[in-house]
């Protein structure tokens, strides 16, 4: 049971679309959008609240547009 | 309790655990998506906003994709002739021996035009720091043999493949300077999985505390990809980089720092 | 009481540079130059003043760690005689484009190629021309004698700071091996780097919160902004040729048959001119020192007063294109040089002078 939860906050148009933060993230969380931001990349966007703020996605991201937040879930939330 | 979990209520600053160091300026970065480059960037500028040396901080950019590199560090830099970044450094080192000073190269400059500039800077014990991007390809000239580039490799100057029985080896420039009593930290690693870069955090880490103890040169290579170069999708080419680049150019240490 | 030494050229300028508050050398060992570096090592300058000297790997790394220092602000400086000045021509047209001072010597020898050893002049396009790639002029100092060697080492820190380019002392292998009385100055201390982030404060010294980032480039990739680039060098150039032109004059008041000259063949003229005169000839010298900016008004001046002028160069004729730009048709410009290492006899150029512009009947024969 997850005793933290993340969430990613990605600048969308400074994505380059490379796909890199896709398979290092264990939740899933990322996925290509099927739109184009304005320099013409389909861009990183997160698809679920499984996000457990482990910042894979960060590291690998070689633009830095991927912010990472995380809390740690209090007993009552977890239940 | 349900309201504290929204998106806005985690998206909080005191709940950042992980962004763009404010030591990588706010403009975009050129190079293509999926380069190295800019992770590689990123990390060095981490290590230098960690340990507080933005104002101590002079770096040498290269001739290469990373040409403009001072366009993306927040940091005074010096951009070097083709090859020449190791003799520019020295020149700012041994004239402000008290600033963190580092060199920034490609394959292309490092180990090949400026090969001499390169093995007489390690081998002077030059108490800087050399960060070295080996992508095995010229990216900015439309990918060209490198002296890195693999045999049988196909580039824009090799079109057959890499013959070595007329074009040489690919040169293993780290292991060579390891060799050489100057270099104090000599180590291979890569930026294209987390734990990697994990990886070559600690030992760009490693390399600035060497020169803060004055221990002499460091010198740390990058393996990384060129998806343009190699004509790979991003991900294509960081699992091409792992078949074929790191049997060639093994990640590791080669040259730990003495106690 | 005057300080004063019997020095060679190569080590007078050593010493000036040590006394002019030069913060670092770095060089590469070749003949006639030598000694710039042997003497610097040999002065313990870093217990000294506290001046960097270092040996390079090679010329193309000395002056690319001179750039290195330079773009920090130092004083810094290499030497090295035409093979090595030729390799060094990358690392002078980077310092061109990025506004670096520095000063750099060339003790010339004979060419092209390996050539020789001995003196030459052979090098002046290079040197005031460009000489790399792309629109430049270096400040191109022209010494005659060892006193010049040192008194060219302030000078020349002094011009490279001011206009922020590189200064070129062009002497070549007689003046840097002869040996002659040198009269030395207080030892100016070298700047702190305080003193160097308040005055030059495009130096790379660390980027502090109080300011933008500096960087040092050469490029940009936008021709709108590379223009305007060049077009501020040619800007920085032309203040340069209205306010830095040196020359010296000897027998000109009465001058008819004039010779121009710089360096060695100067003072061969020199002497030329003792011998003509004792013959009751008219002959005087221009002495360009500075040959970037080259004294074109001066030239221009003596043209309309003279019946002649002999250009004399160790070189098969390079300096002679200014003196003809200078003198503009307003009278017949000739040149007598000898190559490949060879300095003329005083009684050559006279004989030359005679030959040309005063026999008139034997015009371009031989007299004796």
């Amino acid at each position: 049971m997850a005793k933290v939860k993340g969430e990613i906050v990605i600048n969308s148009e400074r994505c380059k679309g490379c796909e890199l933060c896709v398979p290092v993230c264990q939740q899933q969380t990322i996925a290509m959008s099927d739109k184009l931001n304005s320099k013409g990349y389909h861009y990183a966007m997160s698809i679920n609240d499984e996000c457990n703020g482990c910042i894979n996605c960060a590291l690998v991201c070689p633009d830095g547009v991927i912010s990472v937040y995380r809390v740690k879930l209090k007993d009552a939330a977890v239940a | 309790m349900e309201e504290e979990l929204t998106r806005e209520s985690i998206c909080q600053q005191e709940n950042l655990v992980y962004s763009r160091t404010p030591l990588m300026t706010p403009k975009a970065l050129s190079y293509c998506p999926g380069c190295g480059h800019g992770t590689a960037h990123r990390l060095i500028m981490e290590v230098i906003e960690e340990m507080n040396l933005q104002s101590q901080t002079i770096g040498v950019a290269p001739v290469g994709c990373s040409v403009l590199a001072y366009d993306f560090l927040d940091i005074d830099m010096q951009q070097a002739a083709h090859g020449r970044a190791p003799a520019v450094a020295t020149g700012i080192k041994r004239l402000l021996p008290d600033k963190f000073v580092f060199t920034y190269q490609g394959d292309g400059d490092l180990a090949a035009i400026g090969t001499g500039e390169t093995i007489h800077a390690c081998n002077r014990g030059e108490n800087i720091c050399i960060f070295f991007v080996n992508n095995g390809i010229y990216g900015m000239t439309g990918g060209q043999m490198a002296p890195t580039t693999l045999p049988n490799m196909k580039t824009a100057t090799s079109p057959y493949g890499r013959d070595v029985v007329s074009m040489g080896y690919p040169l293993k420039i780290t292991e060579m300077i390891a060799m050489l009593p100057g270099t104090c930290f000599v180590t291979r690693q890569s930026v294209h999985t987390p734990a990697n870069v994990r990886k070559t955090k600690k030992a760009i880490q490693k390399a600035v505390q060497c020169q803060l103890d004055k221990k002499g040169l460091s010198f740390v290579e990058i393996v990384s990809n060129c998806n343009s170069g190699w004509k790979m999708t991003p991900l294509e080419s960081n699992k091409w980089m792992e078949e074929n680049m790191f049997p060639v150019f093994p990640l590791g240490d080669i040259k730990v720092p003495k106690p | 009481m005057e300080d004063i030494k019997l020095m060679k050229g190569n080590e007078a300028i050593a010493e000036g540079v040590i006394r002019a508050g030069c913060d670092g050398y770095f060089g590469y060992p070749i003949t006639p130059q030598s000694e710039v570096l042997e003497y610097l090592m040999m002065a313990r300058t870093e217990e000294r003043t506290g001046m960097v000297v270092l040996q390079a790997e090679s010329e193309i790394a000395s002056i690319h760690m001179v750039y290195g220092g330079a773009a920090c602000g130092k004083r810094v400086m290499t030497s090295s005689s035409s093979p090595g000045i030729s390799l060094m021509q990358e690392g002078i047209s980077f310092m061109a484009g990025t506004e670096l001072p520095c000063l750099l010597l060339n003790v010339v020898r004979g060419g092209p190629g390996l050539g020789t050893i001995q003196p030459s002049q052979s090098d002046y396009f290079q040197a005031v021309k460009g000489g790399g790639h792309g629109d430049y002029k270096l400040i191109v100092l022209a010494p005659a004698s060892v006193q010049e060697m040192y008194d060219f080492a302030k000078l020349g820190f002094d011009l490279a700071f001011k206009y922020r380019i590189q200064v070129m002392v062009l002497s070549d292998g007689a003046i840097g091996q002869m040996m002659e009385k040198v009269v030395l100055d207080e030892q100016i201390p070298r700047q702190t780097n305080e003193e160097i982030i308040k005055n030059h404060p495009w130096a790379t010294s660390g980027k502090t919160p109080d300011r933008e980032r500096n960087i040092i480039t050469s490029l940009d990739l936008d021709p709108v902004k590379q223009e305007k680039i060049n077009i501020h060098l040619q800007e920085k150039f032309k203040r340069i040729t209205e306010n830095e032109v040196r020359f010296e004059t000897l027998m000109c008041d009465d001058v008819e048959y004039l010779f121009v000259a710089y360096g060695s063949s100067a003072r061969v003229c020199q002497k030329a001119i003792q011998l003509g005169r004792e013959k009751g000839l008219k002959v005087g010298l221009l002495r360009p020192i500075t040959l970037f900016p080259f004294p074109y008004d001066e030239v221009a001046k003596l043209a309309k007063q003279v019946k002649g002028i002999l250009c004399v160069e160790m070189s098969a004729g390079q300096m002679i294109e200014d003196v003809r730009l200078g003198a503009n048709g307003a009278v017949k410009v000739e040149h007598f040089g000898r190559l490949g290492g060879i300095i003329p006899a005083p009684d050559e150029v006279l004989n030359r002078m005679e030959e040309i512009f005063i026999s008139k009947n034997n015009y371009g024969r031989g007299t004796n």
